[in-house]
């Protein structure tokens, strides 16, 4: 019987460890197709953020650098200007990327740094047991604002695609989610992209993509992404938000 | 013989890691350290390196823990409240035992401080300085040539044992200006590179990483870095004795003090007094070794630092409390001279001596 679908030569075969539901499984798959289509595997050093995504170096078979919270970019950029041949990545929750790393993302993209960077936006601190996070909705409510995000305390959510967006290195930026089988061909291509950015040394690339997390929202994994599609996707901005005439013309 | 110039202690450090075959350089500029990321921002790519200027310490560490983590030859250089930020990165690469040598110009503190010499990060030097129980192997020059020639061995240093290399100097030694010659670098031996991150090429992927959520497993990684830093106390301790075969009382002093404790040795010999300096190289591992042929033989020992008493503390473990240890201090940016040191070991050791 012919084989229509197996397991990307990206992956080790490590069982994903996360909660049912939960679509960082789903993400790190589309990169590893990406990486195992454009065979970049061998050339590609990951770098792992900490939180859930902090796990990912077990679920590839390329190289992985896992360092401290919020600093896989500037982790990654040290690697990248010491290998410029090779292909880097990061993979950042939005607590890390977003939050305690806000720094080092304004500054690589700044730079054009030649690194693609993937950034998982579940609107909270998953690992932790579902805290603030600076991606966290108006109202929203989590361990550490028990009575919903109230915008006089709290101020108000990041969405970071834009503000990358905005900055001249930054030469392809898409916000993208899982929550549905178009939108999964959609992430996988706008990952791709991302890498062949890279490839082509045309700057920094970013992908963000809306996750659910239906252990910390209290929600059933299809609850979960309805609640992503009423109250995440109005609120950021969704789409190709940059990408330069080099990178149309990849 | 290769030719003295005269150079600048910063601009020294700068071009022995050159020298060294360092090959990126991540920093952000701070007085009293900044000629050290201008000298290479200069001179490294003329040498086929990178020079990149962080957006803040954190940035500069982070990047060379992601280039250690190649095999690449990587120092970062700042002063006090800079080496401070860089302290998390540090604990990290200590973890994931990278080979990064940083160099500290220690100015005054705590707070933003000044920028004259302290010797006030000694604690946060040898005993870790970020969170975990992990040490860095100091190193701490105290003129031109041991600035060229410890930075060219702190790289061999750091690959041999695959751990940070932190050189310690202070506000005066990164400012003055010492003949010193510029030696081709010794031919570095070969080191393990099985575990540098280059992309799985024809092999099994490799992780670089420091977390251990099982107990068993974190005990097992402790233990492993344990052996290591006994090996390092072991083999790497290293000081200079001056006039201290014969001495009643020993001087104790690194780095800029013990260039002015040495005058105060030869002006004490002068005048009767048996005194001998022994200076540390080595601030960790501490170089225990030195005191054991004097600790029953001498009469008492001062030490002279920038700071209001942290080696002090190694110097009396050392000296096992059998005789009294004194401290002798200028603080803020101040230096000792010769006769105020003088005269407190005189004061101190030998009261009746004014009046003969």
């Amino acid at each position: 019987m012919e084989k229509v679908f197996g397991r990307s030569k990206g992956l080790s075969g490590t069982p994903f460890s996360f909660c049912p539901g939960c679509t960082h499984g789903i993400i790190m798959r589309l990169i590893a197709e990406v990486l195992e289509e454009l065979d970049i595997i061998e050339e590609t050093i990951g770098v792992s953020p900490v939180g859930c995504s902090g796990f990912c170096q077990d679920f590839f078979t390329c190289d992985f650098v896992s360092g401290a919270h919020g600093r896989a970019q500037a982790i990654g950029n040290g690697i990248k200007r010491a290998l410029p041949d090779k292909i880097v990545f990061t993979y950042q929750g939005d607590g890390d990327i977003a939050g305690i790393g806000t720094q080092h993302a304004i500054h690589t993209a700044a730079r054009g740094e030649k690194i693609t960077s993937i950034m998982v936006n579940n609107a909270l601190y998953g690992m932790t047991g579902g805290q603030m996070a600076p991606t966290t909705l108006k109202g929203m409510k989590t361990t550490t604002t028990p009575y919903g995000r109230e915008v006089e305390v709290y101020g108000y959510p990041i969405d970071l695609p834009k503000i990358i967006a905005a900055l001249d290195g930054a030469v392809y930026v898409a916000s993208v989610s899982v929550d549905t089988p178009k939108n999964v061909l959609q992430t996988k291509k706008a990952i791709k992209k991302a890498f062949r950015v890279q490839q082509a040394g045309l700057g920094f690339a970013l992908v963000s993509v809306l996750s659910t997390c239906p252990t910390n929202w209290g929600l059933s994994p299809q609850e979960s992404l309805k609640w992503l599609r009423e109250n995440m996707m109005p609120f950021y901005a969704m789409g190709e938000l940059k990408a330069t005439e080099e990178v149309k013309n990849l | 013989m290769v030719k003295k110039v005269l150079m600048k202690g910063n601009e020294i450090i700068a071009q022995a890691a050159i020298e060294a075959g360092c090959k990126l350089f991540f920093g952000y500029p701070i007085t009293p350290s900044t000629e050290i990321i201008e000298y290479l921002a200069k001179h490294l790519p003329k040498a086929g390196g990178t020079v990149l200027q962080a957006e803040d310490e954190i940035g500069a560490i982070s990047m060379c823990y992601g280039a250690a983590a190649t095999g690449a030859r990587v120092m970062t250089a700042s002063s006090s409240p800079g080496i401070s930020l860089k302290q998390e990165g540090l604990s990290y690469c200590a973890a994931a035992e990278l080979p990064v040598v940083v160099v500290n110009v220690n100015r005054t503190g705590p707070g933003l401080g000044g920028l004259g010499p302290m010797q006030s990060d000694y604690f946060q030097s040898t005993k870790g300085g970020g969170h975990g129980d992990y040490r860095l192997l100091v190193l701490a020059p105290s003129k031109a040539q041991e600035l060229y020639d410890l930075t060219m061995e702190a790289f061999d240093l750091a690959d041999k044992y695959r751990n940070p290399v932190l050189l310690l100097t202070d506000g005066f030694l990164g400012q003055m200006m010492e003949p010193v010659e510029l030696k081709p670098k010794p031919a570095s031996p070969e080191f393990d590179r099985s575990w540098i991150v280059n992309g799985a090429k024809g092999r099994k992927k490799r992780i670089i990483a420091s977390y251990a959520l099982s107990n068993e497993v974190g005990e097992a990684i402790n233990l492993h870095w344990e052996a290591k830093y006994k090996e390092l106390k072991e083999k790497e301790q290293r000081w200079e004795e001056f006039y201290a075969g014969d001495a009643d009382y020993l001087i104790v002093s690194y780095g800029t003090t013990a260039r002015i404790a040495k005058s105060v040795v030869l002006n004490a010999r002068r005048k009767g007094i048996k005194l001998g300096l022994i200076r540390p190289i080595t601030l960790w591992p501490f170089p225990e070794k030195a005191f054991l042929p004097y600790k029953e033989k001498i009469k008492g020992a001062v030490t002279v630092e920038l700071n209001t008493g942290q080696m002090i503390e190694d110097v009396k473990l050392a000296l096992e409390c059998k005789v009294p240890v004194h401290l002798y201090r200028r603080l803020g940016g101040m230096l000792p001279t010769e006769d105020e040191i003088l005269a407190f070991v005189e004061k101190t050791f030998c009261p009746g001596l004014e009046e003969v």
